[in-house]
């Protein structure tokens, strides 16, 4: 086939079709709008101000690797005037986290970012190798989740900082409602699309690659050259969320809007006042000060099964009764260190600590 | 009908893909041409490639790579750094010396 000239700027050769809209453009061109729409989506929702301290969660994939670097173009290009920082989370899983690691600490020098790399060793006292050596791999994913969630904010709490922004991208998001839609968890729908959330005590948290295509995040990170990990995760791997994933694959294939469309779609339903109200009013952890909808918060509980070798105690509420059954908890048991949310205004969290 | 020749590609893996083949991000192949068929020539084309590749270059899980005779959604494809879908996706006809890439799009961020 003859070589096409670009859709925007008419001259140099189309290297690539965008999936979005069709366009047929060149690399330079790709570059600009790829980073172009990055910077609409974080200036439209006001994401930052000046001056903010805004920690990248990387994993040293392609995403959060794309991101870093975006992220450090469009603050030196637009300035932000944003302070970045890179914050990893150690699972302690070898031959696959250890290597992404790796990726990491190359990153921050070829990005001259500050990293911080938090384990679940230090945080929880457990790696993910002897989580899953002790319960096996069916399950294992959910400790990895809860665990990965406060290891975050942990971290981000640590560097002091304002803001986490995570790579999920628009194949992500898509893959979310759809998750919901099939569980018809409708809670969740209303606020799987939202760009930005924050809890009462937690760091905000957003994804400036909401709108941006995996495929595009990909084909940046090949034309740039960037240094990325791609393992699968060595256990099991979220086999709802793979279905998830093969279908909008293959609705992508047919029709390249569907990502997008399926995004706006979970942008539209508007979930009903009472609804809401079903969602358990947030506390902080009884045990760890970490926000929860029960006295204790699920890191805490997971923690707890599987220092009484009960893990299946989180699991099941039969497992829950049995545990509760067995005693109280042991004076010595491993806890998690306290947690101090990063802004002290209505501070319940430390009279819960002078109590506790 | 004249026999086509042997091609000398390049071919990469990217995104994990490389598991695959051998661990190896980097592979250089002579790809013979297609078995003549009764009715027509066959094409030296990139589906006819992933063929051959899933035949003489893959070392395992296969369904990973190949669908329904193309690559499985989620695999972008580059010929000589250009998106196969500006260059006819499996009916682009190869070339001598032509480099083709294979990223998967299907490893966590």
């Amino acid at each position: 086939m003859a070589p096409r000239s670009c859709a925007l700027c008419n001259d140099a050769r189309a290297i690539l079709k965008r999936p979005k809209t069709g366009q047929q453009i060149c690399k330079d061109c790709f570059f600009k709008v790829f980073e172009t729409e990055v910077h609409n989506t974080i200036t439209e929702a006001n994401l930052f101000k000046p001056g903010d301290r805004v920690a990248i969660g990387a994993s040293g994939g392609k995403d959060s690797t794309v991101l870093a670097y975006v992220m450090k173009t469009l603050n030196e290009r637009y300035h932000y005037d944003l302070e970045l920082f890179l914050l990893s989370i150690d699972e302690g899983i070898t031959g696959y986290r250890d290597d992404s690691l790796e990726t990491v600490k190359r990153n921050q020098e070829q990005y001259d970012m500050p990293l911080k790399i938090l384990s679940y060793d230090e945080l929880y006292g457990w790696t993910m190798d002897r989580i899953v050596s002790t319960i096996g791999k069916k399950n294992n994913c959910t400790f990895c989740g809860v665990f990965r969630r406060q290891a975050l904010d942990r971290g981000a709490t640590a560097l002091h900082v304002d803001h986490i922004v995570t790579g999920h991208n628009a194949d992500d998001i898509a893959e979310t409602v759809l998750m919901n839609i099939m569980r018809g968890d409708i809670a969740r729908l209303g606020r799987c699309t939202a760009i930005c959330t924050k809890g009462e005590d937690t760091i905000r948290r957003s994804k400036p690659f909401k709108y941006a295509y995996e495929k595009e995040i990909v084909m940046y990170a090949y034309f740039k050259k960037l240094d990325y990990f791609s393992t699968e995760c060595i256990y099991s791997p979220d086999a709802y969320r793979g279905h998830a994933r093969a279908f909008l694959k293959d609705l992508e294939a047919a029709r390249p809007s569907a990502i997008i469309d399926i995004i706006h779609s979970g942008e539209a339903f508007e979930v009903k006042e009472e609804i809401k109200a079903t969602q358990k009013v947030q506390q902080t952890c009884k045990r760890c000060g970490y926000m929860s909808s029960n006295d204790l918060c699920k890191a805490c509980t997971l923690l707890e099964g599987l220092e009484r070798g009960m893990s299946a105690a989180v699991i099941t509420d039969r497992a829950r009764r049995k545990l509760e059954a067995e005693g109280p908890t042991p004076a010595d048991l491993r806890t998690i260190p306290f947690f101090h949310p990063p802004t002290a205004s209505a501070s319940p969290a430390v009279e819960v600590e002078s109590t506790a | 009908m004249t026999e086509a020749p042997t091609l000398n590609l390049k071919i990469e893996f990217g995104g994990g893909l490389e598991l695959l083949f051998d661990n190896k991000r980097s592979h250089r192949v002579a790809l013979p041409p297609p078995p003549p068929s009764d009715t027509q020539a066959a094409p030296t084309d990139i589906n006819y490639l992933i063929q051959w590749m899933k035949d003489n270059l893959l070392r395992e899980r296969a369904e990973l790579f190949i669908e329904n005779g193309t690559v499985r959604p989620g695999i972008l494809v580059l010929v000589n750094d250009t998106d196969w879908e500006l260059e006819g996706e499996g009916e682009y006809e190869l070339k001598e010396g032509d480099e083709v890439v294979f990223i998967s799009t299907l490893h966590g961020g």
